[in-house]
C-alpha cells in the first residue's frame, strides 16, 4: 500500500515521537526497578 | 477523522495510548489510592509507597484500555465517548487490547515484586472485576451495573491500604464500602442528564430501565446510606474527630443537594442544573474526604 508523501511526512512524525515517548517510558522502568532494588536490599 | 486504510499504514500517537488510560478516572484512583496508603497504620518507604500507587495507577490504566477496547462499538454511538481513539479509528482495536493486558499484567507482576502480593492480588481482582465482570458480564446486562461498576472503583484506597499494613482489616473494608455506596448516586446524577445516548446504544442504565422516578428515589437510600456509612471509621475509633467532622458535614452537604434531585421530575427543556450541580459535588466530596481522613491520621495519629 503507497503512502503519499503527505501520509509519509505524518508516518514519521508520529513514529519519531511514538519512540520517544516509549523511550522516557524505558527509562523510568529503569529508574524505577533500581529505586526499589536499593530500598529492599538496603532494608534487608 | 482517519479512515481504515490509514488506520493501518500510520501508526497510533502515544497520545492515543495514554487516552485509552482514562487520565481523569485515573486522577480519582490515584487519589484515593494514595489516602488509603497514607491513612493506613505503619511504615512504607517513599520509593515502595510511590511504586504501590503507581502500579494502582497503571492497573487502572489497563482496565481502562481493556474496557475501551471492549466497547468501542458503544462508545462510537455516545456523543461523550465519540472521540475516544478506537471509535475514531485512530487504533486498531488489537493494539488497544495488548495494551490493556500488558499494562494490566505489569502493574500486577511489580506490585507483587516490589511492594507486596496480598496487594497484587487485590490489584488483579480488581482489573478482572472490572473488566471481565463488569464490561463484559453485568454492564450490558442488569440496570444495577454502576452499583456493580462501584465496587471496581473503590478497591483503590483498599489496595493502598493493604501495601501498607500487608493484611485486609475493618478500616479499608471501610474504605471500600464508602466509594461502593457513592457511586451510584454520583453516577445515575450524570446518567440522568445524558440518558438518552446510553439508551441508543443499549446500555441499561437504571433512568431509562427502571424510570427517572426509581432511580432519583434511590439516589436519596444511598445518600443516607452514605451519611452512616462515612461515619462509622469516627465511631469504631478508626479515624479520630477530624475526619469524623468533615466526613458529617460533607455527607450531610451530599445529602442535602441530593434530596432536591430525588424530590423533581425532567421537564421538557430541564437545564438539569441540580443534577449537575450534585455531580460536581459528589466528586469534590469524595476528594475532600479521604483528604480529611489522611489530615487526621497525619495530625492526631490515630489508629
Amino acid at each position: 500500500m503507497a503512502l503519499t508523501p503527505e501520509e509519509e511526512e505524518r508516518l514519521k512524525r508520529v513514529r519519531k515521537s511514538r519512540n520517544i515517548a516509549l523511550g522516557l517510558v524505558l527509562l523510568a522502568l529503569v529508574a524505577l526497578f533500581y529505586a526499589i532494588t536499593i530500598v529492599r536490599v538496603g532494608a534487608q | 477523522m482517519n479512515t481504515a486504510s490509514t488506520t493501518n499504514a500510520i501508526p497510533a500517537e502515544w497520545r492515543d495510548f495514554f487516552a485509552l488510560t482514562k487520565p481523569r478516572v485515573m486522577s480519582l484512583v490515584v487519589f484515593t489510592g494514595l489516602c488509603g496508603l497514607l491513612a493506613a497504620p505503619g511504615h512504607i518507604h517513599p520509593v515502595i509507597g510511590f511504586t504501590a500507587v503507581l502500579c494502582i495507577a497503571l492497573g487502572a490504566g489497563g482496565a481502562g484500555a481493556l474496557n475501551q477496547w471492549w466497547e468501542a462499538d458503544l462508545d462510537a454511538g455516545m456523543k461523550r465517548t465519540a472521540r475516544r481513539p478506537l471509535p475514531q479509528g485512530r487504533m486498531r482495536r488489537t493494539d488497544a487490547r495488548d495494551f490493556g493486558v500488558a499494562l494490566s499484567v505489569g502493574s500486577v507482576c511489580i506490585m507483587g515484586l516490589a511492594v507486596h502480593w496480598l496487594a497484587a492480588a487485590i490489584l488483579a481482582a480488581s482489573i478482572l472485576y472490572y473488566a471481565v465482570i463488569y464490561t463484559i458480564w453485568l454492564k450490558p446486562r442488569t440496570p444495577q451495573n454502576i452499583v456493580i461498576g462501584g465496587a471496581a472503583g473503590a478497591f483503590p484506597p483498599l489496595i493502598g491500604w493493604v501495601a501498607v499494613t500487608g493484611e485486609i482489616t475493618l478500616m479499608p473494608v471501610l474504605l471500600f464500602a464508602i466509594i461502593f455506596v457513592w457511586t451510584p448516586p454520583h453516577f445515575w446524577a450524570l446518567a440522568l442528564f445524558v440518558q438518552s445516548d446510553y439508551a441508543k446504544v443499549g446500555i441499561p442504565m437504571m433512568p431509562v430501565v427502571a424510570g427517572e422516578g426509581a432511580t432519583r428515589r434511590q439516589m436519596l437510600a444511598y445518600s443516607v446510606v452514605l451519611l452512616l456509612i462515612s461515619l462509622v471509621p469516627w465511631w469504631v475509633g478508626g479515624a479520630g474527630v477530624i475526619y469524623g467532622l468533615t466526613a458529617l458535614i460533607l455527607s450531610g452537604l451530599f445529602l442535602a443537594l441530593t434530596v432536591p434531585v430525588s424530590l423533581r421530575r425532567n421537564e421538557p427543556d430541564d437545564s438539569m442544573l441540580p443534577e449537575k450541580r450534585l455531580f460536581g459535588y459528589s466528586v469534590f466530596y469524595l476528594f475532600a474526604l479521604f483528604a480529611a481522613l489522611v489530615a487526621d491520621r497525619l495530625i492526631l495519629g490515630q489508629g
